[in-house]
């Protein structure tokens, strides 16, 4: 199926859980990153049972600090 | 917005004249521009250019809280404080760079930390926030302060050559929370110190920000509620990520938690905020 993930159009398996595109993807420190899955929040403990289907776009959005100091 | 009677002098139109020739803004829009009230957190990375163009763009009222003091590593990327400036406190040099720039403009320094005391108090009478902080304390204290207050606020964060933006208007998106539930813990993400930042990407990402409030106080354009705008440097990539809102958001959830400001001790890209 392709979903897009961070902008870019990808081929992964059918049914694959949102947990494990987050180890596919490589994500750094996934237990902070937020993922959004077209127009909704996944909760941190929803990861695993949620599965993506074709057409799916998902963003990890990390934290970012700086600024001041 | 309150319509304040303003008038310009022939000085001031002059000093204005490529913002008021701007279909955008025209002489209203810098009408509310004068009557605007903007207040920077941190005198920074991200402050420094967003008060120099804010003070530039002739914003009546610039509040800078800010409870450091100018360091030479500093000024890498803090472009409203000079060498000259070393050892004084940020909220004065920056004052003393606005006025330089722009003596139309009034600046009020706060040479305090801002805290879940004070902060309620420091951003009444302001119409728009600029979180220029490093540390994730200071920004979901200030984001809690804002959406508690109603306060419309442009949060920002900087890494390596990273940045990424977001607005919060009441009523229009979500907010800080919405997208990051709570601070991370200490270790979990690294600080610019240790990372470090490229200066000139303060400078994007402040510039960014201090439209965001020009677009804000003028109404011209569209803001960035709802989207995050993520920016890479090392590749030249600008993306704008829609956002949606968190309904069980503890601070701007249907059933919000939080319903008075909370400090946290959790320092994130420098130093944590002595006493909190
Ligand atoms: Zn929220």
């Amino acid at each position: 199926m392709e979903i897009t993930v961070g902008g870019l159009k990808k081929e992964y398996r059918e049914g694959l859980s949102v947990a494990e595109l987050i180890r596919l993807e490589k994500v750094e420190t996934p237990e902070y990153v937020t993922v959004a899955l077209n127009d909704e929040f996944v909760e941190g403990g929803d990861t695993e049972t949620r599965s993506l289907k074709e057409g799916d776009s998902v963003e990890f959005l990390y934290f970012m600090g700086g600024g001041r100091g | 917005m309150a319509e304040a009677p303003v008038t310009f002098s022939p000085a001031e139109l002059e000093r204005y004249s490529r913002n008021i020739i701007l279909r955008e803004i025209g002489a209203k829009g810098q009408k509310r521009l004068k009557a605007g009230k903007v207040l920077i957190v941190g005198a920074g990375g991200l402050g420094s250019p967003a008060a120099l163009y804010l003070a530039a763009a002739g914003v009546g009222v610039l509040g800078i809280a800010d409870g450091d003091s100018v360091d030479l590593s500093n000024l890498q990327r803090q472009v409203i404080h000079a060498t000259s400036g070393v050892g004084t406190p940020k909220a004065l040099s920056a004052r003393e760079a606005i006025r330089a720039l722009n003596p139309e403009v009034e600046v009020r320094a706060f040479e305090g930390r801002l805290a879940a005391s004070n902060i309620l108090e420091a951003l009444e009478g302001y119409d728009f926030v600029l979180d220029g902080t490093d540390n994730f304390a200071a920004k979901f204290l200030i984001n809690d302060a804002c959406v508690i207050a109603s306060k419309p606020f442009s949060h920002a964060g900087i890494i390596r050559w990273q940045g990424q933006l977001m607005t919060y208007v009441p009523g229009r998106g979500p907010c800080y929370r919405c997208v990051f539930r709570q601070p991370p813990p200490p270790e979990a993400v690294p600080t610019c110190r240790e990372a470090g930042v490229i200066g000139a990407l303060a400078g994007v990402i402040g510039c960014l920000q201090a439209l965001e409030a020009v677009k804000y106080l003028t109404g011209a354009g569209e803001l960035l509620t709802g989207s995050l705008l993520t920016y890479d440097a090392l590749k030249s990539d600008f993306r704008k990520v829609r956002l949606p809102r968190r309904p069980s958001c503890p601070a701007c959830g249907e059933e919000r938690t939080i319903l008075a400001p909370e400090d946290y001790g959790i320092p994130a890209c420098g130093i944590a905020p002595p006493g909190a």
